[in-house]
This record gives structure tokens, sequence and C-alpha cells, in this order.
């Protein structure tokens, strides 16, 4: 069977499964599936090609988790979807306003699925996403109860816990990116947790050893090295080899006049020296929108040393867009497709690694995750 | 006693008014949920709050107590109240 070539698009009304073959020259879209439901991610469970989930609410109800094994076609609901622990009498308890992030687990714990919420908690399935417990080594330690803030506090859609990443190497090493609290990491499956935010700068004349004034938007591990992470945060762009424990600012190579403000990240596949970004206008009052009304992908080939434009196809002015963190993917062809989807309801694709761009569904509502697969 | 549903969880139920029991408004939700399970969490917080948008009227009067007693002729008709687009 050829291949195929799936992008999974979650939007504030609904979620569309958009299909090609590996050419990627012709899609076919598969949707609205929850129609007027608030879907802030969709995944394909990559261990087992057929699990499908997808974070769901809406403007009336409270968060939920749907599951599909046929891409679609029939969806059942969680059993016990994430949710807080009942607070004690007397004392303020959390409840989960969206789920956020899903992150499949470890390929040798068939499975086990991670959630990250907004307000800032981590989930874990281990059942493929029917019923989840909290991760009692975040959601339960004093530190970060501080350092995640409630859903009153942070960004305009609230906290989030994002980023979270399994080393494919090992189950129990796990890294989280929290809006505002910095980047974590596990080494005991979410027991306990160790900040990693040297190196990472904080906005103005805040005091970067203050976790909450950390605001990473988006890490990737690199596939091909799971020692490498790539971070874009509110303040520049990163890199990091572990075991080292500093990030380096790799968004100075960035132009002058674009800057390395932006939300999402993405990385090469096979190839742990290159790596994409968005970037967005931060100046002023933050418009977060592309740079002068000029959108362009920016691509490193060597692991952030420099940078080159990619906006080829693209509008070449007047066009205001926002990427946000989870809008950007690439696929695992060989030349790597990369797809992202805006906020005003575009979803481009380039079938070059960024080469040219074309798009391929416009007039979507405002689209909150991209995620591709490619089955065999 | 009947209870009324709200369009947003016809998903749910299939219909807009079900029977259900309890002799308190949170038996009584918890009974939905018996009969139409994931109900409860779409419109109780884990911390049994009801949850932003939803309301609950007993005969007529709005109630946000899990605890309010309930009897076999009362009327219980829950609401969805969104504003937005």
């Amino acid at each position: 069977m050829p291949a195929q070539t799936l992008i999974f698009v979650a939007t504030r009304k609904g979620a569309w499964i958009y299909r090609s073959d590996a050419a990627r020259e012709r899609w076919v879209p598969d949707g609205p599936h929850f129609l007027g439901h608030i879907i802030h991610h969709l995944m394909l469970d990559p261990r087992d090609g057929r699990t499908l989930l997808a974070a769901a609410s809406t403007g009336h109800l409270g968060p939920t988790m749907f599951r599909s094994t046929d891409f679609g076609r029939t969806w059942d609901e969680a059993k016990a979807p994430p949710a807080f622990a009942k607070a004690a009498d007397g004392e303020k308890g959390r409840s989960v306003h969206h789920n956020f992030w899903l992150a499949p687990g470890h390929a040798g714990e068939p499975g086990v699925w991670y959630v990250g919420t907004s307000p800032q908690g981590l989930f874990r399935s281990e059942d493929g996403g029917s019923t989840w417990e909290g991760v009692a080594g975040f959601n339960d330690d004093p530190l970060f109860r501080k350092w995640s803030s409630d859903e009153q506090a942070g960004t305009p859609d609230g906290p989030m816990l994002h980023s979270v990443i399994v080393d494919p190497r090992d189950a129990k090493h796990l890294y989280v990116g929290m809006s505002s609290g910095g980047v974590h990491e596990s080494r005991d499956g979410g027991a306990s947790w160790t900040p990693m935010i040297d190196g990472m700068a904080v906005w103005g004349d805040f005091d970067p050893s203050v976790m909450e004034f950390h605001d990473p938007h988006c890490v990737r591990v690199c596939p091909s090295n799971p020692d490498r992470l790539y971070q874009q945060n509110h303040c520049g762009i990163y890199r990091i080899d572990r075991p080292e424990t500093t990030w380096t600012r790799i968004g100075n190579a960035m132009p002058h006049e674009i800057g390395d403000v932006g939300f999402p990240m993405t990385v090469h596949p096979r190839d742990a020296d290159t790596a994409w970004v968005f970037p967005m206008d931060g100046t002023m009052v933050w418009p977060r929108t592309s740079i002068d009304g000029k959108p362009a992908v920016y691509a490193t080939r060597d692991g952030g040393a420099s940078w080159a434009r990619q906006d080829k196809g693209m509008p070449a002015d007047q066009a205001w867009w926002t990427v946000k963190r989870q809008a950007m993917c690439a696929d695992t062809h060989d030349p790597v497709g990369l797809y992202f989807g805006t906020t005003s309801g575009a979803l481009w694709a380039s079938r070059d690694e960024g080469g040219s761009w074309s798009e391929i569904a416009a007039h979507l509502p405002h689209i909150f995750a991209v995620e591709s697969a490619v089955l065999e | 006693m009947i209870v009324g549903i709200p369009g947003a969880l016809y998903s749910y139920t299939g219909a807009s008014d079900v029977e259900a029991e309890g002799g308190t408004l949170g038996a009584l939700i918890a009974d939905l949920d018996r009969r139409y399970p994931g109900l409860r969490f779409r419109i109780i917080d884990e911390q049994d709050r009801f949850r932003r948008h939803i309301r609950c009227f007993v005969n007529g009067v709005q109630s946000f107590d899990l605890d309010q007693p309930l009897s076999g002729d009362d009327e219980v008709v829950l609401v969805q109240a969104l504003s937005g687009g």
C-alpha cells in the first residue's frame, strides 16, 4: 500500500483530518469532527498507527478526552478524564480547564499517554487514554503548586503545561515546559523534577532565578539525537546538548530585524542540526503576528549557528498571521514535509523542507494544533 | 423525576427531558451519570462546583448547592449559559 500522509488539525470549533499520499500534492479534508467543540490537540499514536486522541471541551461543558481507533469514524469518551484531586475542606482546589498537550508514552510502554493541562498539571494514562491519573510528583509538589499559578494567572488562555517529552531511550526520562514556570526534567518517571532554566532569559530586568518569570513556549527533542533539545521561548530561541545543563541562545544568530520571538518550533526527524521556527512580532504591545505582515519560516541547518528565511509561496505583504506553539510540525518523508496552521484558519504545507510553501486549506476556525503522521 | 437537559448534553442523553432519581441535587446528578456515563464531569468539576457556564434551576430557582434536598415532584432543569462567539 502506498504511504498515506495525514495532518491532524485541532481548532477552536472542531477538528479536521487531511489526507494525501506520499507525494503530498493533493489533500482531501475529512471533517469537521466534533463541530463546535474546542479541540486543543488531536494526535495519532505513533506506536500503533491507529489510536487517535482528541483533547476536547466546549464553551459550556468541562474538558474531556475522546478516543478513536478507526480514524474518527467513531469516538469513545474517556471513562475518567484528567482531573485534579479533590481539595481538603477549607483548601482551594484546582479544576482542569482544558487538556492542552498530548504526548504518547515510550515505545516500550504501549497504551501510556501523558497530557499537560491548564491550569498546569500533568496526567498519565496507561490504557490508551481512557482513564487518567495525576502525576503526583508534579501536581502535588508544593513548589510546582506555587510555580504553576492558577487559572486566573498567566497568559490569556491560561497557564499551560506543554512540551511533554519522553526520551525515546528511557521511559522514565521526561521533560516538561511550563508557560509560566520554566523547563523541568525528571529521571524517575515524574516522581521528582529538576529545573532546567540556566541560560534562559526572562523579560526586562526581572530576576531569572525566579521560576515564575520563565516562559518557554515550545520545547522539542531531536529524534535522531535525543540529547539535543531546541526551545522557542518568550525570550529567544535556545539549544541544549545534554548532559549540559545550560541553554545556549541560538536566536542571537537570527537577523536583527526579525528577532527570535515566536511560539512554535519543530525539528528534523533525521538531522539534529536542522530545525524551524515561525518568528513573530514581540515589539511594543506584542502583536505576535508575522513581522511587518510578511510571514516567513526560518530554518537552521547548523544547530542554530545561522538561519535562512523560507517564504517562497507565502504572501509578500499584509499577512498578519499568528501560529501557536502546537501549530507547526514536520512529517517523516524525505524530503521532509512541514505544516503550520494560523489562528486565522489557514493551513500551509511545504513538501521540500521549507523551500516552497502552498496553502492547502483556508477558512478553517482558529487553529490550535497541527500534527502529522505517515502510514506505510 | 424528569430532568431538563440542555442541547450540549444531548450527545449523552439523546433527549431534552430524561428520568432520574435522587434525594438531593448531588444524588440526582450522580444518578444521571450512572445512566449517561461521563455527563457529570461535563457539568460539575472535580471540586464539586457547577461549571462556569452551566446553571441548574430547581422549581425555577437557581441552585449551586449539591446538598439541596429534592422531592419527587420537584422540577429540575439544567441550562447552558454561554456568552461570546
